[in-house]
């Protein structure tokens, strides 16, 4: 956990990043085994800052971003990540111990908790999907209504309380009612609130709420277990410490959905507009909150809608790509690096991004589809990149094939440093050899001279 | 009054659109040409969308006034003239395999195989191989397209595959595959004919097997 020194607010964006970089890369709050595994956790860390600021470090740092393959190579099926957290820690441990990444992978969840919510806006493996599918799944529908953005903008959190979580999750109906926390303020005013509280739909959804909160507690046994293993013991880092979303992809996603957005472009699309605003300030909220928790200096935004085939550039330009750089500038004032993981293809959108002045050396973009020579020319100069090694390839090609693919990239745009070695998504499936040629290719085509 | 119904839809003006339609159909036009408006506007809309300068906003909302348009018509038409109307080049086969819900792409393929002519036979999401296979023997189509998003996507669709082969269907059945993870590695894992990389080329390739 970052706690914020005293002086935290005279700070500058920059020593606000230096100061949580230290944090990260010191391994405080790491408890570590041996002298061996504290300096190869700091060597890691430092990699990453380094290729962040881009420099060149030692070597090319590879991070192999593993999902649901972490499963099946322990030879159990994904739900036990939500569903059996003995078995899920014992899978993550043996797949940092058989594989040596540069960095570690974390995946486990509370089902119960999930099943406890009747979260609607998913489906999950152990809960309505087989045990052994190896995703969790979005429910692309319509969770907030045409009508609704006025609401939204008005009072984001009480919109998401009283009506999006009771519309999202099955347990928690009774929070429409949920009176106006403003009866607070007077002493004759505040029985409005607490004699609302004793309603029955509210208690109920209160109670699933604790339980909630309960029944996500009760992973921290196994998550702690991990943490020991393979940070304190192997020194391995992590390298993501949060999540933030793109204000377009929050309401296109999980709250207007797909048919939802793309509509609202053309009937409503000054409302879009308004929201995507109002949305900044809470993006950049989500991602500096998990990054004080997590003490890991990097928080993630998955982009989905912004796709090269998903919207024309000039909508791009409009609606996607304005606050999506306002939550990554807002992040960056709170010291945050922020990662953004370009699921599809970018091609299009390299010039706006690149021609926009974001910041130089604060950014880590991963790559899925997009032309990475094209990345090289226009990121290349400011921003740390890498990615594109296809997971198609990590489940079908011989490890020749994934070796040589690495070293292309290596040899084409990795020369420089500011670049790392990863998949262009999650891996979920894989030959065992497959991964082990990923991982081993930064280590021996990689080397900086 | 024809050009302006199309050019309406294809501007994506929604409530123009309907305004038009109203006062076509006020005026005494058949109602199968209407349609046949709208029909001739999402083909523009198709093309534009394959010259990239349509996307998927003008996709759905294209879809939406052409929806309301049917909506309105639909009630005027005599069922005899409706069935006489259009002939196809081809049934396709369409669906998203086992295990994988996500439905953007199936959605937008399915749009541009239908506004091209072809009778599109579109299963839906989280398709068990067994029920493609019933399509296909229902329906006699000839080619199969089978839509995943996710990496897991790579197994239903090489089951599909395998259950295509065990009906005896595989010789008169084309494959195509497409989706976000989807490429010749996933093509030769699957034992697809083809596979694509944006909705168009679901087009190109059906009509290169079975629509000349």
């Amino acid at each position: 956990m970052f706690i914020y020194p005293e002086n935290w607010n005279s700070l500058s964006p920059d020593e606000k990043m230096e100061a949580r970089f230290d944090y990260w890369i010191s391994g405080a709050g790491v408890k570590f085994e041996t002298a061996k595994a504290e300096e190869s956790y700091r060597q890691g860390a430092q990699r990453i800052k380094d290729i962040i600021q881009l420099k060149k470090p030692d070597r090319v740092p590879c991070i192999p971003f593993a999902d649901a393959y972490i499963a099946e190579y322990a030879g159990i099926p994904y739900g036990d990540f939500l569903y059996n957290h003995e078995k899920a820690a014992q899978a993550v441990i043996k797949f940092h111990r058989d594989f040596e990444p540069d960095y570690s992978m974390m995946i486990l969840g509370p089902g119960k908790m999930y099943d406890r919510l009747g979260m609607k806006t998913y489906r999950w493996p152990g809960g309505d999907l087989p045990i052994d599918t190896k995703s969790y799944q979005m429910v692309d529908s319509e969770y907030m209504l045409e009508d609704e953005y006025d609401q939204l903008i008005a009072n984001p959190e009480g919109f998401f309380m009283r009506t999006y979580m009771p519309r999202a999750f099955a347990a928690l109906e009774g929070l429409r009612t949920l009176p106006s926390l403003y009866n607070a303020m007077e002493f004759p005013m505040l029985p409005m609130l607490t004699g609302m509280l004793a309603a029955p739909p509210v208690r109920e959804a209160l109670q699933a709420l604790l339980d909630a909160g309960q029944l996500t507690a009760e992973t921290r046994g196994a998550m702690g277990k991990i943490t020991n293993e393979v940070v304190g013991k192997m020194g391995i880092p992590p390298t993501l410490g949060g999540f933030w979303k793109v204000p377009f992809d929050i309401i296109g996603d999980t709250m207007r959905g797909t048919n939802g957005i793309m509509l609202d472009l053309y009937r409503r699309p000054d409302k879009v507009i308004a929201a995507c605003e109002r949305l900044v300030p809470i993006s950049i909220n989500i991602g500096v909150e998990a990054v004080n928790m997590s003490g890991v200096p990097i928080a993630m935004g998955v982009l989905h809608k912004g796709d090269d085939t998903f919207m024309s550039d000039a909508q791009f330009r409009k609606f996607y790509w304005p606050y999506f750089k306002q939550v990554m500038l807002g992040l960056m004032n709170e010291g945050v690096v922020p990662a953004a993981f370009v699921e599809g293809r970018y091609n299009t959108r390299l010039d706006v991004i690149a021609e926009s002045g974001l910041p130089a050396k604060k950014t880590f973009w991963m790559f899925d589809k997009t032309d990475m020579l094209a990345v090289k020319k226009k990121f290349g100069s400011w921003a740390c990149f890498g990615g594109n090694v296809p997971t198609s390839m990590l489940l079908t090609a011989m490890p020749q094939e994934i070796k040589d693919y690495c070293k292309n990239l290596i040899d084409t745009v990795g020369q420089d440093g500011g670049y790392f070695l990863s998949p262009g998504a999650d891996i979920d499936m894989a030959t065992p050899e497959n991964m082990h040629a990923l991982i081993d290719a930064a280590r021996e085509y990689g080397v900086y001279l | 009054m024809t050009e302006k119904l199309v050019e309406a839809i294809v501007e994506m003006r929604e409530e123009d659109s309907a305004h038009i339609t109203a006062d076509l159909i006020e005026s005494g036009t058949d109602p199968l040409e209407v349609l046949k408006m709208g029909r001739d506007a999402m083909k523009i809309i198709g093309e534009r969308f394959s010259n990239g300068e349509y996307f998927i906003p003008e996709l759905i909302m294209g879809g939406q006034i052409m929806s309301k348009i049917v909506e309105r018509v639909k009630p005027l038409i005599k069922e005899k003239q409706a069935v006489g109307g259009t002939t196809t080049l081809g049934k396709v086969v369409i669906g998203t395999v086992k295990g994988d819900i996500h439905d953007i792409g199936k959605n937008l393929v399915t749009f541009l195989l239908d506004i091209n002519g072809f009778e599109v036979i579109d299963l839906g999401v989280d398709v068990p191989p067994a029920e493609f296979v019933k399509a296909i023997q229902e329906s006699g189509a000839h080619v199969v397209g089978l839509s995943g998003f996710l990496t897991l996507a790579f197994d239903g669709m090489k089951e599909t595959v395998q259950a295509l082969e065990e009906a005896g269907l595989r010789n008169s059945v084309k494959v195509m595959i497409g989706g976000g993870q989807i490429d010749e590695h996933i093509r030769n894992y699957a034992a697809a004919d083809a596979y694509g990389n944006n909705a168009q080329d679901a087009v190109s390739l059906a009509k290169q097997w079975i629509g000349g």
